[in-house]
């Protein structure tokens, strides 16, 4: 049974796809917050270089766990989680290349979203507290500096699934009724930075979504984000959906 | 009329929001509405009039984002100059009756000041100051900074205007829904720094509607010594066919924001979603509401980045152990550029539970400005206490002043001309909360009758440079009573009169007072919880004493001051077990913190089973298991029968040996190689104290050739490199660490100053891979005997060959292979 919040974040992601289908690219970018995930132990131990099969081992180090629990404790109130987003519907250059705000000629880009009609593009980001307590503890105690430094990705990235999984929800129920389609409605999503999609494509892509203001997401001259644990990325939503 | 002196009687009202306005009447998404002043004027003029028509006094001028990042100099200075043309033509036409200003607006650059981000602070300064310039020379009767959300930017915005004009600066700041700053400030905070600088008013605007915000306001009004300023968002945003709009419409505003000039707001307006409809609902509400005085709040603050610290009530400690002065091991680490060292006391007397940092680097063959300069912004990016800034050179006190992201202690002055001379102009500008000690050119007065009456002089002389003597604090100056036995009672006199009849904050170094008797714990703790009877609000202390901490949490416990004695029950539980006398040989088990009980911890996860062997003494068994404090221990006890050298060679090295062979047998990960890395640290933390203390015996230096380290231009991620750093460090190298985004030069003079045969190099995105293999092409050119070898998340050793380095590093363990390499070659 979804939450009250996962139900109003899915109304206003339909509302923003339909919007997108009757103004275009009129559209304005939207908030959410949300609560904080739950933790996935496993990928925050592979962000801080303990591989997957080596985990189990590594847990029965008492001194580790301790660690764990104090980098948890840590975070537990310092940690905002938000996401921003804009309903881009897609139409392509005479090469072939779908268009953007931004300019590129992405290959990687163009295969990822072949067949969509439009996309989504969003920034998602815990905040900047998550940096202090990196700084302070890198120092102090580099191997809790290290489990931060972990967690911090390991929640970005669980944020960028709780919104993905959201708009996947809602592209998929938007189908119409007389749709079997069972595959996802959308597709894996894709960064600035992986690839041959240029990371200086963040120079426009974050005031689309008027990041600065609205999530207090800046850049640097060689186009790396602070608060450094965010993500941004582009969601292609299938033409069925 | 002054607006300053309008303000005193009247509500003063602002403009509301700009942006919506601007996109009805045309203007397109990715359009800088800067612009707009020069080729669209009279619809600018239209919006402003509006407001004026709708009884604002104040109207921004259109030049929120103008500054010399987006523009020329020559755009910037005809926009900024079109800007304040048009708001006084909108005031000239428009029929209201009111007073009218026009303030110049200022927003935020859209960049992220170091260290968190990579901008400069000196750059951010020099950008608001030609806008701010401009906007002057064009004729505007106020400085308007807004939206602010970030503490560091605000000041920089802040001393631009108060560099660049005499006009009132009105400073707002945007809060989040936590009721922080997006870098994490309190309003508190914000206040300490805001007033210590003489912004004129204060306050929060956008992000939230008025209700939102009304914790923020209540803060703000607490501590604010003047008026407060709240122009809030229509409510929150939400989009309706492809447009904006709030949920709080101009009647319930009006109420809310009414609600908040009845609790004391002077000053109102409105921010995003806001239009003339709801200024003028602001205005006739305000009608009915008389505006409360502004009376002065007499708190006493010191502020860091993220809080304030109060004097006055429960006792400060500042901790006194960032200080050369009789440290042998802190002096080396002066003069080595040791900053680690440094950051590492900081953050054990923060972990000993002080509030505040003494930071005094003061050495006579060390630049101090330079380094008081280098220490100030290293200290506060990792820790969030607030800083007391401990140099007698007004240089340097000013380049600590100047860089510190809140509202700093200074400490000090004392009763001689020259130094109020020196010192007072500072604090008038920066801000701050002066440590003054009661002595004057005739030196320090025997009676606490002669120290409170220069204390009185101090005072007046203080309020002549418009400082406050709630931003005084003073030091009645405490004596050994191994001099003179009526010295600690003159002491606690003068703590009293000047705390209790000139109503002023005392601060003490404790210590002083037992200097040259044994045992001296006794006497200065003792001495502590009287001074504390007697009304001392701070002290200068040594967190690591226990005796001294003993008093500290019991005094707030018998004073009332520690609600159902929790704190005092939390570190009374946590106390160590008495140590065993030091005749009945090594502590036993249970003094250890966790984990340490085995003697010999072959059954522990991280020992090794390799045939090579297994950790061969207790000492090396305990670095390779990551013990710290176990170490340490050992490591001290060893070094009266070995040489310190010895240690390293014969005990650390070989114990790092076992965990880094484990780590690329992958039987070990990073995080425990790191623990050991960390574990060795403290006994090279004994073996250094042992070299400082008896340099000519050991030779000093380290056992290992030199090696530079950074991470390249343009690039601020660094925990690889610091990793990588740590490790080198353990296994004797003498690490140069400069630091992040590091210009290609920089590290090329540091290997040619230190001829350095190795330099690691860093970098973690493809977009900095260029900048390193510059840097490259450069050492090739004018340091071509260094090896140089690469490492980071984008790099592979394709990469690497193909930007001419000498070698690909995967990891940590790599690189100390290399450069043991490197380093026998030289011996060889």
């Amino acid at each position: 049974m979804p939450s009250e919040k996962e139900l109003d974040h899915l109304h206003r992601i339909v509302e923003a796809l339909e919007a997108s289908d009757r103004l275009g690219t009129k559209t304005i970018p939207q908030y959410l917050d949300y609560e904080a995930p739950p933790v996935n132990e496993t990928e925050w131990l592979r962000y801080s270089c303990i591989p997957v099969y080596s985990q189990e081992e590594a847990k029965k180090d008492p001194v580790l766990s301790t660690s764990m629990a104090k980098a948890l404790s840590l975070v537990s109130d310092v940690l905002s989680f938000r996401v921003g987003f804009l309903v881009v519907p897609l139409s392509w250059d005479e090469e072939g290349y779908p268009v953007f705000p931004f300019d590129q000629k992405s290959e990687n880009l163009r295969r990822n979203l072949e067949g969509c009609e439009k996309t989504v593009l969003f920034a998602a980001t815990i905040g900047s507290g998550i940096d202090r307590l990196i700084r302070r503890y890198e120092k102090a105690d580099p191997r809790l500096g290290l489990l931060l430094q972990g967690l911090g990705a390991e929640r970005v990235e669980s944020l960028c699934d709780c919104f993905n999984a959201e708009v996947e929800k809602a592209a998929a129920g938007m189908r119409s009724a007389a749709s079997d389609q069972v595959d996802p409605a959308t597709r894996r999503r894709y960064s600035p930075g992986y690839g041959d999609l240029p990371i200086e494509v963040q120079r426009e892509f974050l005031p689309l979504l008027d990041a600065e203001r609205r999530l207090g997401i800046t850049l640097s001259d060689s186009c790396l984000m602070a608060p450094s644990k965010s993500v941004t990325a582009i969601i292609g939503i299938d033409k069925e959906a | 009329m002054n607006i300053l002196d309008y303000m005193k009687d009247h509500f003063l009202f602002l403009d509301g929001g700009m942006g919506t306005l601007l996109q009805e009447a045309g203007l397109q998404p990715g359009e800088l509405p800067e612009r707009w002043n020069v080729t669209h004027p009279e619809e600018i003029i239209r919006i402003q009039k509006s407001y004026y028509d709708a009884g604002s006094n104040v109207v921004l001028s259109n030049t929120f984002g103008a500054n010399g990042l987006k523009f020329d100099d020559a755009e910037l200075e005809e926009l900024v100059t079109a800007a304040v043309k048009n708001a006084r033509e909108a005031a000239a036409r428009s029929s209201g009756t009111q007073e009218k200003f026009v303030a110049l607006d200022i927003g935020p650059l859209g960049r992220l000041l170091k260290p968190y981000g990579d901008y400069e602070f000196e750059d951010a300064v020099a950008m608001y100051s030609k806008t701010i310039r401009f906007g002057v020379s064009a004729g505007v009767d106020l400085i308007f900074i807004e939206t602010m959300n970030d503490s560091y930017d605000t000041k920089a915005a802040l001393l631009a205007a108060k560099e660049n004009s005499d006009l009132p600066v009105f400073v707002s700041n945007a809060y989040g829904s936590d009721g922080k700053l997006m870098t994490g400030a309190s309003p508190a905070a914000m206040v300490a720094m805001l007033e210590g600088m003489h912004a004129d008013a204060i306050g929060a605007n956008c992000s939230l509607g008025p209700d939102q915000l009304i914790g923020v306001v209540e803060e703000y009004l607490e501590y604010a010594s003047v008026p407060v300023l709240l122009k809030p968002n229509a409510g929150l945003p939400r989009s309706e066919n492809g447009k904006t709009v709030y949920d709080v419409y101009p009647a319930e505003f009006s109420e809310s924001v009414g609600r908040l000039l009845e609790k004391g707001v002077r000053i109102a307006g409105g921010c995003c979603g806001t239009t003339p409809d709801y200024i003028s609902a602001v205005v006739e509400k305000a009608k009915s509401i008389t505006p409360v005085p502004v009376v002065p709040k007499n708190r006493s603050l010191v502020s860091s980045y993220t809080h304030a610290v109060e004097f006055g009530g429960s006792p400060i400690l500042i901790g006194e152990r960032i200080n050369p002065t009789g440290k042998k091991r802190f002096q080396q680490a002066l003069r080595e550029n040791d900053i680690d060292y440094i950051l590492g006391e900081a953050l054990k007397q923060q972990d000993a539970g002080v509030q505040l940092l003494d930071v005094n680097v003061g050495l006579p063959e060390i630049d101090e400005p330079a380094f008081l300069l280098r220490a100030v912004k290293e200290l506060q990016a990792v820790t969030d206490l607030p800083l007391q800034l401990d140099t007698t050179d007004p240089v340097a006190m000013e380049a600590g002043l100047r860089a510190y992201n809140g509202k700093a202690m200074v400490n000090s002055v004392n009763g001689k001309e020259e130094v109020m001379n020196a010192i007072f102009p500072l604090v008038a500008k920066y801000g701050g909360f002066v440590v003054a000690l009661t002595l004057d050119e005739g030196g320090i007065p025997d009676t606490a009758e002669e120290r409170v009456a220069i204390a009185e002089k101090i005072i007046r002389r203080a309020s002549e440079f418009g400082i406050d003597k709630k931003d005084l604090i003073f030091d009645p100056l405490a004596m050994t009573i191994s001099a003179d036995t009526r010295a600690a009672l003159a002491t606690m006199q003068a703590v009293q009169k000047i705390r209790f009849g000139l109503g002023v904050n005392t601060s003490l170094g404790i210590s002083n007072v037992s200097f040259g008797i044994p045992n001296r714990n006794i006497i200065t703790s003792t001495f502590f919880a009287l001074c504390l009877q007697d009304g001392l609000s701070a002290a200068i202390m040594n967190p690591y004493s226990q005796e001294m901490m003993n008093v500290y949490h019991a005094f707030r416990a018998l004073h009332n001051m520690d609600e159902n004695c929790m704190s005092y029950i939390e570190y009374a539980q946590n106390l160590p077990a008495p140590t065993a006398a030091p005749a009945a040989g090594p502590a036993g088990g249970g003094t250890g913190t966790g984990g340490a009980s085995g003697a010999n911890g072959a059954s522990g996860a991280g020992a090794a089973d390799g045939a090579s062997g297994g950790p061969a003494s207790e000492l090396q068994a305990a670095i390779v298991r990551g013990l710290k404090e176990k170490t340490g221990t050992l490591t001290k006890a060893m070094l009266s029968e070995k040489k310190p050298l010895e240690i390293i060679q014969s005990e650390v090295i070989p114990a790092l040996n076992i965990v880094g062979a484990d780590f690329e047998k992958k039987k070990v990960y990073l995080p425990q190689l790191l623990m050991a890395a960390e574990a060795a640290k403290s006994a090279f933390e004994e073996v250094k104290i042992a070299m400082a203390a008896a340099p000519e015996e050991n030779g000093g230096g380290s056992a290992r050739c030199a090696f530079v380290i950074a991470t390249v231009h343009g690039d601020i991620h660094d925990i690889g490199k610091n990793i990588v750093k740590l490790i080198l460090e353990n296994y004797g190298f003498a690490v140069s660490d400069l630091g992040k985004d590091v210009p290609e030069q920089t590290v090329v003079d540091e290997v040619v100053r230190l001829h350095a045969p190795i330099v690691g190099l860093s970098a973690l995105m493809t977009t900095t891979v260029p900048a390193m293999e510059e840097t490259i092409k450069l050492l090739r050119e004018q340091a071509p005997w260094a090896k140089v070898c690469v490492g980071g998340a984008v790099l592979t050793q394709e990469y690497a060959d193909a930007i001419g380095a000498d070698k690909y590093c995967r990891d940590a363990m790599e690189t100390v292979r290399f450069a043991e390499e490197i380093d026998e070659s030289l011996k060889g």
